[in-house]
């Protein structure tokens, strides 16, 4: 019998931790069918965050180094200027990156070192039980903004994207989505140019990820893909902020 | 024999890490040891190093992590305030058994302090600044010919453990220019880095570096392990200078540059005809216990010279284990100790 369908080899045969419903699996398969189509699993090195992805080197099969909460990408800056020749990549979540890890993430890209960024926002706080993130949008409830975000309160939410392409070292910065079809279509191709960026050794390229929470959001997974649709695109949008026409 | 020249003691330890075989340094400035960094900024391209200015002290101990993960000799430098934003990456660099380099050229504190000398970051370097069962080798040279062979035998200690080492001074040996004589070759301990993260090349199974173990039996199993590792570091690292002890009437103990001054007083009471010894710990960790038992029963007392308000006198009186009287003088806040200081505390014991 043929088969037509398989996990790609990046991805290890594991079952996955994550809730029913959270979209960190299909961004970790997409990632990990990038780098299978690229063929560079065996020079690829990932950076697991702190938060609900933290262990994701037990899922990838390239090789994998765990770092502190926001610090990830400091840590792949050390491990790219190691060995220039691998090819890292970070993956972190918003209260990994927009909040505690700010200031790498800044620097990273202003240095325009050459790794890639993967960026899920789901706009809440996971692994620690929903509270509020950097990324939480207004009047939206969290554990620790229990009557919705309000400006006052709590300020206002963080678009990372449109922040990263202000800095010259970042060459490729796109927002995609996971809740549909044709996003996830979408979200995939720019995975793999930024991953293309880094291969033609442009600079730092990033791909924030619009992800789902139905466990802390206190939705069904089907919910939780609309809710993501309907509420975080219109204050996220979508599309390329950097680097839409670099050629690589 | 080898180049002798006349340098500033931040510069050698930077030459030293070069010798040394580093190529990568992550810093951030702060007075007093920028001139490590200035060092390193000139000095790594010529060698094809990579020096980064990091935009924080915890920027540049992540960026350390991430180096060391990836198999290469790594320090990074700073004093007392940048010290203590690295200690999240210390902590996690101990339980993941990352070798590293870090140098801490002390200024007086607590806060943001001074930017005079001072030894009084001995409790966070021996003790552990940061959370969590660890320690890491703290080597305490005393003038810049010991920081120059200090920091390259810091990089072999660090490979051959898996381990951080700390190579801890203060603002006077940064900053003073002395002669140091380099070797002509450095002795450089190539040790198996297969644990590293270098890309799997589609040839063996893929390293992970991690300081998380979940589960409780794996995390205690973990520590047993790293705990294995320091008792082997205690019985093959242990470092002092032992001077003029036997018959001593006052065994003085003391680290790093106050160790000198000591030196000093030595001959003084002598011609008084007061007999003083000196233990100098060359490793603050691990701590040479060995050296006080041998002479715990010898002097009437033992007195703790430091830059501090009393730190590595517990260490002292914990050796000592009651057998003497431990006596302490310290400075702080950037003021030295004198010999004359000294001289009258070692007759206030004695009479």
């Amino acid at each position: 019998m043929a088969t037509v369908f398989k996990k790609p080899h990046a991805l290890k045969d594991l079952s996955m931790h994550y809730c029913p419903g959270c979209t960190h699996g299909i961004i970790h398969r997409l990632v990990a069918e990038v780098i299978d189509e690229l063929g560079i699993e065996g020079k690829t090195i990932g950076v697991s965050p702190v938060g609900c992805s933290y262990n994701n080197y037990e899922y990838f099969n390239c090789d994998m180094v765990q770092a502190a909460h926001g610090r990830a990408p400091a840590v792949g800056t050390g491990v790219k200027r190691a060995n220039p020749d691998n090819y890292v990549f970070t993956y972190q979540g918003d209260g990994d990156l927009a909040a505690i890890g700010t200031a790498e993430i800044v620097h990273a890209a202003t240095r325009g070192e050459k790794i890639t960024t993967i960026f899920v926002n789901n706009a809440i706080y996971g692994m620690t039980s929903g509270q509020l993130a950097p990324t939480t949008l207004l009047n939206q409830v969290t554990t620790t903004s229990p009557f919705g975000r309000k400006p006052e309160v709590h300020g206002f939410p963080i678009k990372v994207s449109e922040m990263i392409s202000t800095l010259e070292g970042a060459v490729y910065v796109e927002r995609v989505s996971v809740h549909d079809i044709k996003n996830i279509i979408n979200a995939k191709k720019a995975i793999k140019k930024a991953f293309k960026v880094q291969m033609a050794n442009k600079g730092f390229s990033m791909v924030e990820v619009l992800s789902t929470c139905p466990t802390n959001w206190g939705m069904n997974p089907t919910e939780a893909l609309r809710w993501l649709q309907d509420n975080m695109i219109p204050f996220y949008p979508l599309g390329n902020f950097k680097g839409k026409d670099l050629e690589v | 024999m080898g180049q002798k020249l006349l340098m500033k003691g931040n510069e050698v330890i930077a030459e030293a890490a070069v010798r040394a075989g580093c190529r990568h340094y992550f810093g951030y400035p702060i007075t007093p040891q920028t001139e490590i960094a200035h060092y390193m900024a000139k000095r790594m391209p010529e060698v094809g190093g990579v020096f980064v200015q990091a935009e924080s002290e915890v920027a540049a101990i992540n960026m350390v992590y991430g180096a060391a993960s990836a198999g290469v000799r790594v320090m990074t430098s700073s004093s007392s305030p940048g010290i203590s934003l690295k200690q999240e990456g210390i902590s996690y660099s101990a339980c993941a058994e990352l070798p590293a380099v870090i140098v801490n050229i002390v200024r007086c504190g607590p806060g943001l302090g001074g930017i005079l000398p001072a030894q009084c970051d001995y409790f966070q370097a021996v003790k552990g600044g940061g959370h969590g069962d660890y320690k890491m080798v703290v080597l305490a040279p005393s003038s810049v010919q010991e920081l120059y062979e200090m920091t390259v035998e810091a990089f072999n200690i660090a490979d051959k453990y898996r381990t951080l080492v700390m190579v801890m001074g203060d603002g006077i040996l940064g900053q003073m220019m002395e002669a140091v004589e380099f070797k002509d070759k450095e002795n450089i301990v190539a040790v198996d880095k297969s644990w590293a993260v270098t890309g799997t090349g589609m040839k063996r199974e893929n390293n992970v570096i991690t300081s998380i173990y979940i589960k409780p039996e794996v995390m205690e199993a973990h520590n047993n392990k790293l705990q294995a590792k320091y008792k082997l570091i205690e019985q093959n690292e242990t470092k002092v200078e032992v001077y003029n002890c036997d018959n001593a009437d006052v065994i003085v103990t003391a680290f790093g540059t106050v160790g000198r001054i000591v030196k000093n007083v030595i001959k003084t009471a002598e011609k008084e005809g007061i007999k003083v010894g000196l233990i100098r710990p060359i490793t603050l960790w691990p701590f040479p216990v060995h050296a006080f038992e041998k002479y715990a029963q010898t002097p009437k007392a033992f007195l703790s010279v430091e830059l501090n308000a009393g730190q590595m006198v517990e260490d002292v009186r914990l050796a000592v284990n009651g057998r003497r009287p431990v006596h302490f003088h310290g400075r702080t806040g950037g003021m030295i100790v004198t010999q004359q200081e000294i001289l009258d505390k070692i007759k206030e014991i004695i009479k």
